[in-house]
């Protein structure tokens, strides 16, 4: 995983609440066993005319308008990331170049997902929220900066808030942290542990072991 | 004397491994069901850091997402070349990493949250992940389950721990007789309909009162697998004798003196008298009707003697929005009555109404009669289990003389990755749990109902009441 702290770029604006992993990535992606290479069909069925053989970018979608290529933040309404669990989603994201999601509120998975992969997950109020969005808008070159470590996020036009982040999650993405490394140094606990509950058998997924 | 405790704080603390200070405790996983979607990356994760499975007895896996649900045949020799190397990574990877497969052709092959309680994997008491949000399906039983992605698939592989912080505690009580008519997918439906997709978002839910406690395993198994549709990541229900009694004798139950000690133990699971949550809510079971969703999320709901709501039922500004985008990719106008809606298609199966009892729920009501000319219809059971018990009740016979498909196991028309799925247009009553654009194929709309609710549809071609409807 990547080390990130500061991240500073122009963002894109996505309206919409609720946006669920199935719009974030198309199940007919979910057959690759890749774990890259997401990054074009991020959004697909938004982003492309699929009504043409050539499957055209649909140039009214926001991706594909010229002046938010090379965004890395993407700004939208609350409940981002519900429905599936597909990680596919988080890669995606990530893939297609983004480094950053701003909305009021993320689904659960999504959200452990995103960690997981680098993404900087940003919560600000509704109020905020579409501020930025507004801004964005209207302005294609309306600049945020996201600074993980004083927990801030700031434009060039003038805002500036304060986010929330869990203390583990802030210091896993700032040093680029594999979980499963920092898991294993707690395996002495994990070897008693687990000698002491094989013995509950009642938990035995295969019955007594 | 101990504080009183809830069946999930009584669960998450037999599993805490470690609470190292500032990051969230290590939390034991009991079993961790594997499928061909959401493994490779996983599998592939291990072999490059040179890592093991340190429990492959606590992993078991199966395909269901992405095979073909036409014939035994097709399903041996999959078409697709992408669908079928992922299937082909899967059985290469269980068998190099020790993991017990039940493959295409096994009887105990299936949708991976039928088989867990079919097998009698899932328990009281145990940690249960998959790389599936419908994982919470298994917190029917009384165990604390949920989806996860594959990053955490491939951390459960390597460590049989989750790093997971700890929910809070939202108990939801449903009392009352239901009324004619109304099941257990009209319960969760309505309970998704008042608190909003996000409405249990950083809760595990338990669920409760004298409506939840008569449903049978079933029933409780649907309204576990749609929290994720709330945004709960876990839905609990308490173990009690409907659970046991479905347990005893499966091929991972405990057997003899061990069974017995087993009980004792899940007997001891059931939230404490004064234990308290962090949220509560409260539903009367004998006001709700069967529903029907209207739009592109599962709280879009209607009951069928309603109406397609109008902006002025939006509560948000960010409500209106979606309602009036979803008016137009569900073709629908503001004010229709849901039973003047045309169905197309008529899907029953998945994870969350693909069991025995929605299979005869539906048969019941399609017995003797023919679906409408204009409908194309199919079943497709959870399971290799499903589908035998239902063929040794007949219930085949009758889907098939009332025009249904009768198909081979697997999510199918659920998500539409296998060849199942809806064409541009095309309107679905499903059983299934999610009626996101294009969930069943491009441009498709689903309206999600109870089985009973999709086969009187199909014979009517259009949404109908089966409350009259059995009268
Ligand atoms: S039946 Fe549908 S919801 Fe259930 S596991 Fe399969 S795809 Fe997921």
């Amino acid at each position: 995983m990547e080390p990130i702290n500061v991240l500073t770029s122009t963002a894109v604006p996505l309206p919409l609440p609720n946006i669920d992993t199935d719009q974030i990535i198309p199940k007919q992606f979910l057959k690759r066993i890749e774990r890259t290479g997401y990054g074009d069909f991020l959004f697909y069925d938004w982003r492309y005319n699929l009504d043409s053989p050539a499957k055209e970018p649909n140039p009214d979608f926001v991706l594909n308008k010229p002046e938010y290529k090379g965004s890395q933040i993407l700004i939208a309404e609350k409940n981002f990331g519900c429905g599936s669990s597909r990680e596919h989603a988080a890669w995606a994201i990530n893939q297609y170049g983004f480094r950053a999601v701003i909305a009021p509120t993320f689904a659960d998975i999504f959200f452990s997902n995103a960690g997981k992969n680098g993404i900087i997950l940003v919560r600000l109020s509704e109020d905020d929220v579409k501020t930025l969005l507004d801004r964005s808008t209207k302005n294609s070159k309306h600049e945020i900066t996201i600074n993980l470590e004083a927990q801030t996020v700031t434009d060039n036009e003038g805002f500036s808030a304060h986010f929330d982040i869990d203390p583990f999650r802030k210091y896993c993405l700032i040093n680029g942290l594999d979980d499963i490394g920092l898991t294993l140094r707690h395996v002495a606990d994990l070897d008693k542990f687990e000698a002491k509950h094989d013995k509950e058998f009642w938990s035995a997924p295969k019955g007594a072991m | 004397m101990a504080a009183p405790k809830t069946l999930f704080e009584k669960v998450w603390e037999q599993h805490v491994v470690a609470e190292p200070a500032g990051e969230p405790p290590i939390l034991y996983i009991d079993l961790q069901l594997v499928h061909e979607v959401t493994s490779p990356q996983a599998f592939e994760g291990l072999r490059l850091a040179g890592r093991k499975l340190r429990r492959p007895d606590r992993h078991i896996a199966t395909v269901d997402h992405n095979v073909p649900t036409t014939s035994a045949q097709d399903r041996l020799v999959i078409a697709d070349q992408i669908a079928a190397a992922q299937v082909n990574a899967l059985r290469k990877n269980c068998a190099e990493f020790g993991v017990e497969f039940f493959d295409v052709q096994d009887r105990s092959q299936g949708i991976v949250h039928m088989i867990g309680p079919e097998l009698g994997a899932t328990k009281p008491g145990m940690t249960i992940v998959c790389g599936d949000s419908h994982t919470s399906t298994h917190g029917a039983f009384g165990a604390l389950a949920f989806g996860i992605g594959t990053s955490e698939v491939e951390h459960v592989m390597a460590t049989q721990t989750l790093s997971q912080p700890k929910p809070k505690t939202f108990r939801i009580t449903v009392d009352g007789e239901l009324p004619f008519g109304v099941t257990a997918k009209d319960i969760i439906l309505a309970i998704i309909g008042e608190i909003g997709t996000d409405g249990a978002t950083g809760y595990a839910v338990e669920y409760a009162g004298s409506a939840i406690r008569a449903l049978s395993m079933e029933g409780r198994m649907t309204i576990c697998n749609m929290s994720i549709e709330a945004g709960a990541r876990a839905g609990m229900i308490a173990p009690d004798e409907t659970t046991f009694a479905y347990l005893k004798g499966r091929r991972f139950s405990p057997q003899g003196t061990a069974w017995d000690e087993a009980v004792a133990q899940w007997k001891t699971l059931p939230t404490d008298e004064g234990a308290t949550f962090d949220r509560e809510l409260h539903i009367d079971a004998t006001e709700l009707a069967p529903g029907v969703t209207w739009g592109t999320s599962p709280g879009m709901y209607a009951n069928i003697d309603g109406t397609v709501p109008t902006l002025n039922d939006a509560k948000t500004e960010a409500d209106k929005k979606s309602f009036a985008r979803a008016y137009e990719y569900m073709d629908l106008k503001p004010g229709t009555p849901m039973s003047d809606i045309k169905v197309d298609a008529v899907f029953v199966g998945s994870c969350t109404n693909g069991r025995i009892e929605d299979l005869r729920a539906a048969a019941d009501i399609v017995k003797g009669q023919h679906i409408a000319t204009t409908v194309r219809a199919m079943v497709v059971p959870g399971s290799q289990a499903v589908k035998r018990q239902a063929e040794e009740e007949g219930l085949d016979t009758i889907f098939k003389s009332a025009g249904f498909e009768w198909r081979e196991p697997g999510c199918s028309m659920c998500l539409g990755m296998n060849p199942d799925i809806l064409s541009p247009g095309e309107r679905c009553a499903s059983t299934s749990n999610r009626n996101f654009e294009g969930r069943q194929g491009r441009g498709g709309r689903t309206h999600l109902v109870s089985p009973e609710m999709a086969a009187a549809a199909a014979i009517a071609g259009h949404f109908t009441d089966v409350r009259k409807w059995k009268q």
